[in-house]
């Protein structure tokens, strides 16, 4: 190839990455700042703010709160997400493309709406608490990832796998049990990695169903920002965005998570 | 119907009655009678599309049908589902249990039926062993060839002791060294377990050396049902005489033989005789195969329009009168075969004796 053309494919690549990881590198900088204001570029180098988040107390609920959000409405998702995906790609539905569209619906409407949606047609009118709304709408959004991984790994299992199955005497559910689900397991795993991670990065719906006294990491940390100053809030977010990375990593490495995606 | 003549007062194990199948709107099969005898290994043989595979399904259970009767053993099981049949079904693509080792596999369908402990290695090792994997019981589906998965799938399926096991093409995905040897096989197996089967095969070759019997379907309907040798040698209509080599094939109407271009007329030896012994056939078909044309001699003329040679003969396109004849001259190491060549004018002949007549159709 011409070494022009080589190079330049090279400098929009790197432009490319600079610009998914730009914002991440700054955030990061300004939090490994050894200053006592959030400022881009630190003032000195230090892991101070790094330690501090570990010693702030005031994180800690939302923290939790954001942990079981995230595992329990991808666990919610996942028992809606399997079955779901399980009859759409081995029965005859009839509007199979409809419900298709619509169950991943959350995932192409812009979360403000989502979120908006949520509370003013059923969060309000049926008086939730705000536990439950959180629950509820991540899961709603957590359940097109289920069904878009788990409808992945299982046409990679043909179905006269299953009908082999039967034929020596396994009933339908016997057959999901032990041939559908065994096989499907690694799907299950990657759905539950970007579900987790879905959930727990979330910010526009969670914005709208959060109340005083209950809320999530990242809602939390958006609303220290009006008076906190310093780059704690860098640090955390490093954390945050190391955490997730981390996680999608491990996933790809370990289960092919790009395969499903 | 001489088959369902012979089986009066003992119905056959397995009888279809009636049986119409449809996939959608589509109809695949309409109004299938089939009777297959206890022990006997019955081969469904027909073109991509004839019905044979749904036929196969409606068995099984995993097609209902839209109308009409399965009876295995006397028992009425139209209704019954299919993982309660105890019809075993060997698969095209083996449908294996990718998570499994050979030995779950085989031992599958006794676990489900709570075979346990000794009894259970005992049978599967049995199952092993017949199908010659010993030492494979570890390995997982993935790590063996095509033939040694097709070997574990056979041994799956018959190790719970179906009263009917149904094969679809179940050599199809091998090559052909593997597939002369697993044929082979199967022969064996069928004769040492006794078990009734219903072989499923767009394979000529293969229903023939395979089957006791072979039933050739065409578009959703039984064309012909009878020996090896009498769907071979003897073929009723033109559809399976053409499926099993008869490939040139003329109606005979006027006292010419009428071919796609134009028509001939009919052999010497012919005129005055009517091969299908009938008073006055409405219309009827003549087909001989292509090594019984003759070339270089006869009252026939045609060109030479193509030449293959295929080894053990050489294969000429003709073309002539009626239009293209296939004729095969074989190589004969003894004696000097005749050769022409493109753009050759040769004589030819059809010879009575080696004709089938047919029902038009």
């Amino acid at each position: 190839m011409n070494p022009l053309l080589r190079f330049s494919g090279w400098a929009v690549l790197a432009t490319i990455f600079l610009f998914l990881l730009g914002p991440f590198l700054l955030i990061a900088a300004a939090g490994l700042s050894a200053g006592e204001t959030l400022a881009f570029p630190p003032q000195g180098l230090s892991l101070r703010w790094f330690h501090a988040v570990f010693a702030m107390d005031n994180f800690r609920a939302s923290f939790i709160l954001s942990m079981q959000l995230a595992a329990g409405s991808t666990l919610l998702a996942l028992l809606l997400g399997v079955p779901a995906a399980y009859g759409l790609s081995r029965y005859r539905v009839p509007g199979r493309e409809l419900i298709r569209t619509i169950v991943f619906t959350p995932v192409i409407v812009p979360g403000i709406i989502v979120g908006l949606a949520l509370l003013r047609h059923a969060v309000i009118p049926l008086d939730m608490s705000v536990n439950l709304a959180l629950v509820l709408a991540h899961t709603v959004l957590v359940v097109p990832y289920a069904v878009r991984v788990v409808t992945a790994s299982l046409e990679n299992l043909r179905p006269d796998v299953e009908e082999a199955a039967v034929m020596l005497g396994a009933t339908r559910l016997r057959t999901f049990f032990r041939v559908v689900l065994p096989n499907i397991m690694n799907g299950i795993l990657a759905a539950f990695i970007l579900g987790f991670v879905t959930s727990f990065n979330q910010v526009p719906v969670s914005l709208f169903l959060t109340g005083p006294g209950i809320t999530t990491l990242p809602i939390d940390m958006l609303a220290s920002m009006e008076y906190v100053y310093d780059p704690s809030i860098a640090a955390l977010s490093a954390l945050m965005a190391l955490m997730s990375m981390v996680i999608v990593l491990m996933a790809e490495r370990l289960l092919g998570l790009s395969r499903y995606v | 119907m001489s088959d369902v003549q012979n089986l009066a007062g003992s119905p056959g194990f397995l009888a279809l009655e009636n049986l119409s199948l449809a996939y959608g709107n589509q109809m695949a099969v309409e109004n299938l009678n089939l009777l297959v005898r206890e022990g006997e290994l019955l081969a469904l043989l027909g073109p991509s599309g004839c019905g044979k595979t749904t036929t196969m399904r409606a068995i099984a259970g995993l097609l209902a049908p839209q109308s009409g009767r399965i009876l295995l053993g006397g028992e009425d099981i139209t209704h019954k589902s299919a993982n309660t049949r105890e019809v075993g079904l060997v698969f095209q693509s083996y449908a294996l249990f990718p998570h499994l080792s050979v030995f779950e596999n085989i031992a599958f369908g006794l676990r489900l039926r709570r075979v346990a402990g000794d009894e259970l290695n005992r049978r599967v090792m049995e199952a092993v062993e017949i199908v010659g994997l010993k030492g494979f019981e570890r390995r997982l589906p993935r790590e063996l060839s095509g033939g040694q998965q097709q070997r574990v799938a056979l041994a799956r399926s018959v190790v719970v002791r179906p009263r009917l096991l149904l094969l679809d093409e179940p050599l199809s995905n091998l090559d052909a060294r593997l597939r002369l040897e697993m044929r082979s096989e199967l022969q064996r197996l069928q004769r040492d377990l006794g078990v009734t089967m219903l072989y499923v095969t767009h394979d000529q070759v293969e229903a023939l050396a395979l089957a006791h019997r072979v039933v050739v379907m065409n578009a959703g309907k039984i064309a012909q049902q009878g020996a090896p040798a009498d769907i071979y040698e003897r073929p009723t209509c033109a559809f399976v005489a053409q499926f099993v080599g008869f490939e040139n094939l003329f109606h005979v109407r006027g006292g010419r033989l009428v071919g796609d271009q134009g028509d001939l007329p009919l052999p010497p030896d012919a005129s005055g005789t009517n091969p299908t012994r009938q008073a006055d056939p409405p219309s009827y078909a003549l087909a001989w195969r292509p090594r019984h044309v003759v070339l270089g001699r006869g009252p026939y003329e045609g060109q030479v329009k193509g030449v293959s040679y295929l080894g053990e003969a050489v294969e000429y396109l003709i073309d002539c009168a009626a239009g293209t004849l296939k004729a095969q001259v074989p190589t004969d190491t003894t004696s000097p075969t005749p050769r022409f060549n493109i753009l050759d004018r040769v004589p030819f002949d059809l010879p009575m004796a080696d004709a089938v007549a047919l029902q038009s159709d």
